[in-house]
């Protein structure tokens, strides 16, 4: 498998705040890539260093081979990068449908594209996708109006309509309820092997995670602690007494 | 309001915007600033409901089509109508420009800080106006007299600001059909993560300022003409009246809905109408007075009145 | 426009009083965007109307003076009915639109601004009005640098009053209660702060500031109905560059702008000094927004 995505020695200071230190991970294009660690560990700067949220202090970030460490988030996207967020980021006044309609990837062309109605395809598209994670009862209702799990579920959804190659999920199980989770898990799952989509996902749920995830990179204060299949992360010392307050 | 009905009031207004002045000719004028005011208040809208960028500073592309139709009249040595004509496309080309200019600038600025910076860029170009000698600085520009019959004059700007707002309401009823509506709507709601869906939200922004920018020049070019004279601070760059109608209209209607809007602006110009002369010389301090009432009580619009009332219907049965 | 700046060189004497009395009237846009900052950090509302309480405080003392007090008393008096009119305005308007959308209170507070500028020009006329506080002047160079007595008062006193709010907010305890309040209201709440309480005085609070600098503004300048936006766009401006909670930078900002606006009024012409003053802030704002996004960043 290639790699699709580089991050090498990438450090980020807020001020006087290392949030991430010469942190470095790859995630390998086809896979499903886990990022964990304790609170205020650096995984979500981490995901905005990445994603052209901010500018970093140092190191380099290649997607694709090319580096995209002074892109800003809009082009990050158009080349197939996307991320979700962790407190939930949709078009609240915008219904369901609309909010997938103009995530779609022509939507991100030129203004002269723009200027037509959106095409039958794209909302039949829209359709199956918010049908594929439960939403389709919902399509023209007003997207603030969704629960918070549901708000969720729309903005993966709308990230799938993007067509990305590597989507970074900011703990995607957060807020959903307990009993819709392993439901949730087989449609990260499919798409993966059904979509083609790579993913990076953040999780705090252990089990979560290690059923989905290859492979996990785990942060703590900032750096890379360990980095490994499932079992070797579990079982590693380091992971357990840094999630413990031990290190 | 469902597409047939969208239709049926379309025709009616058009009926009495085509009747109207040949029915009442002594209000000719009341009725053309009435479709002035549409102008506005759709214009503003453009940005404001439907892109969330508040714009204190619109009447600069208004003063624009006011000062450009104005010199072209006096220095092209046309007669009356081409002259005009060519002032509209003059004043149309510059408030393009202008908005592309200021927009490349002006709109990454985010909320408030926008808000008040197009507050500044307003009242600067009236201050500019009002101190620059080519364009008549503080005594303003009078316009070359209507050349047909008496009683034509009124005629002639009526229809031709009715057919400026029919324009540039179906012009937003179409453009806001597309996903370049959809587009503004992600922009307002949530304007990173339109970034990080990779919206070229850059040229969507200038691109719909520019549009509001056309259409008011026109508008400016030919109520100046309308009102034959021209001050920098209190016609062409009049942010303290027309500049901040235009805001007050949308909000009154309802902001980013389609008829909201039109609604205000009818809703504002008749009771100004009606009520405003009982006032004598208290007009601004009720102007200020209503601003205060309408954004603190009734912020949502009548069509958010509206919409809420229906829901709770609903909600009831 | 070459031939005023050509003076400045021949004639440093001259760029020298330009320069200075645009420093000490500088003071009095510092004192009003010290209230701006503190009503921005406490209460989060851009205080739109802000410029016209300036006015205003101009005014009291200027009716004061009519009725024959001494202009130097107007000082207090014009802080002290601000004080009530802030009050008032906090409790019939500005509460309502505290917590909500930030456009509706900038939309609310300008249309106050409209109001309060069509009020005072329904009561005391359009008319350019002034007060003699019969101070003299001092005169450097051989006369080629005059500076009036009460600037140099105003310069004094507004300096005085920031560093006596500096005092109050880190000793009194309502201060402390204000600060608290502008880090977090909603702890500040929980800790058994009235925070409603707290913001009705800062905002009265900003309020007498403005009525205090409006006051000097009329004895060593004028004012008019129409001066309060430029006030408040100074303000704003002096806010933007210096940063909300920052008492030193402020008074540079503010005295800063006062003689650059100064200098700027003799090389364009007055007549293009207010339109230098907005276009200034549209300038500082792209400025800032352009230094902002230049590496990646957005600003909030």
């Amino acid at each position: 498998m290639s790699v699709l995505l580089d991050v090498q020695n990438v450090t980020k200071r807020f001020g006087g705040v290392v949030a991430n230190e010469e942190v470095s991970l790859t995630v390998k294009r086809g896979e499903i890539a886990g990022l964990i660690g304790p609170n205020g560990s650096g995984k979500t700067t981490l995901f905005g260093s990445i994603a052209g949220a901010h500018a970093v202090d140092g190191g380099d970030i290649l997607f694709e081979g090319r580096s995209i460490r002074h892109l800003r988030s809009a082009p990050i996207a158009r080349r197939g990068l996307l991320r979700t967020y962790q407190q939930t980021r949709i078009y609240d006044d915008m219904t369901c449908t609309e909010n997938m309609a103009i995530s779609a990837r022509e939507a991100q062309g030129g203004l002269l594209s723009l200027l037509r109605p959106v095409p039958r395809a794209t909302n039949a598209r829209a359709g199956d996708l918010l049908g594929f994670v439960g939403l389709y009862e919902k399509r023209d209702d007003r997207a603030g109006s969704l629960s918070f799990g549901q708000q969720k579920l729309l903005e993966f959804a709308m990230a799938l309509m993007n067509e990305p190659k590597l989507l970074l999920l900011d703990e995607p199980t957060a807020g959903i309820n307990p009993t819709l989770i392993n439901g949730l898990i087989d449609r990260l799952r499919r798409a993966n092997t059904e979509l083609g989509v790579t993913l990076l996902v953040i999780e705090h749920n252990m089990r979560v995670i290690m059923n989905l995830a290859h492979r996990i990179t785990c942060l703590a204060h900032g750096r890379v602690l360990a980095e490994g299949v499932p079992e070797e992360v579990r079982n590693d010392k380091r992971v357990l007494d840094a999630y413990l307050g031990v290190a | 309001m469902s597409r047939i009905s969208d239709w049926y009031i379309m025709g009616a207004i058009a009926l009495a915007g085509l009747a109207g002045p040949l029915l009442l000719p002594g209000l000719a004028t009341q009725i053309a600033f009435l479709w002035l005011m549409v102008v506005f208040a759709l214009t503003w809208d453009m940005l404001g409901g439907r892109m969330g960028y508040n714009s204190f500073g619109n009447i600069v592309f208004f003063g624009i089509g006011c000062y450009a139709a104005a010199v072209v009249q006096r220095d092209a040595g046309l007669p009356y109508f081409e002259a005009l004509a060519l002032g509209l496309l003059a004043g149309a080309v510059c408030a393009v420009l202008a908005a592309v200019v200021f927009g490349a600038a002006m709109l990454g600025i985010r909320g408030h800080y926008f808000a008040i910076g197009t507050l500044g860029l307003g009242i600067a170009a009236g201050e500019v106006a009002a101190g620059w000698d080519y364009v008549g600085a503080g005594s303003g520009m009078a316009l070359p007299l209507y050349p047909g019959e008496l009683g034509q004059r009124e005629l002639f700007f009526c229809y031709s600001l009715f057919a400026l707002a029919a324009i540039c309401f179906l012009c937003c009823r179409a453009v806001y059909a597309t996903r370049f509506g959809l587009a503004l709507n992600a922009i307002r709601d949530d304007h990173d993560k339109a970034d990080a869906m990779g919206l070229r939200t850059t040229p969507i922004k200038i691109f719909a300022w520019a549009l509001s920018a056309f259409f008011l020049a026109l508008s400016g070019g030919l109520a100046a003409n309308m009102i034959g004279f021209i001050d920098p601070r209190d016609v062409a760059f009049a942010g303290a009246t027309f500049g901040v109608w235009m805001v007050l209209m949308a909000i009154l209607g309802g902001k980013g809905t389609l008829w909201g809007p039109v609604l205000g602006a009818f809703v504002f110009h008749v009771t100004q109408e009606l009520f405003w002369t009982w006032l004598l010389g208290w007009q601004r301090v009720a102007l200020g007075l209503l601003i205060v009432i309408i954004v603190v009580f009734f912020p949502q619009g009548i069509m958010g009145w509206l919409a809420e009332r229906r829901a709770r219907a609903e909600a009831g049965t | 426009m070459l031939d005023n700046l050509s003076l400045f060189v021949q004639y440093p004497p001259l760029a020298f009083d330009v320069v200075l009395n645009g420093l000490l009237i500088g003071a009095i846009f510092a004192l009003a965007a010290y209230g701006m900052a503190l009503v921005w950090g406490v209460l989060n509302i851009v205080n739109v109307v802000q410029g016209e309480l300036v006015v205003l405080g101009g005014y009291v003392t200027f009716v004061a003076v009519q009725w024959g007090m001494p202009p130097l008393l107007g000082l207090p008096l014009s802080a002290a009915a601000m004080f009530c009119v802030g009050w008032l305005i906090y409790r019939a308007v500005i509460f309502r639109v505290v917590d909500r959308d930030i456009f509706i209170s900038i939309l609310a507070t300008f249309g106050l601004s409209i109001l309060i500028q069509q009020l005072a020009n329904a009561l005391f006329g359009s008319d350019v009005r002034t007060v003699d506080a019969d101070l003299g002047s001092v005169h450097l160079f051989d006369g080629m640098v005059t500076l009036a007595g009460i600037k140099l008062l105003a310069f004094a006193l507004a300096l005085g009053a920031g560093g006596a709010l500096w005092f109050f907010l880190r000793k009194a305890r309502l201060g402390q209660a204000i600060r608290a309040t502008a880090q977090d209201p909603r702890a500040a709440r929980i800790l058994g702060i009235d925070t409603d309480r707290v913001f009705a005085m800062t905002y009265a609070l900003n309020a007498a500031l403005c009525g205090a600098a409006g006051s000097l503004a009329v004895m060593a300048w004028t004012i008019h109905p129409y001066l309060g936006l430029p006030y408040t766009v100074r303000s704003f401006m002096v806010v933007v560059v210096a940063g909300v909670g920052n008492v030193a930078g402020v008074i540079a900002a503010g005295l800063g702008l006062g003689a650059l606006e100064n200098v700027a009024g003799f090389v364009f012409g007055v007549e293009f000094q207010i339109a230098f003053v907005f276009a200034l802030m549209v300038i500082i704002l792209v400025w800032r927004n352009a230094m902002a996004t230049r590496k990646r960043s957005h600003l909030e």
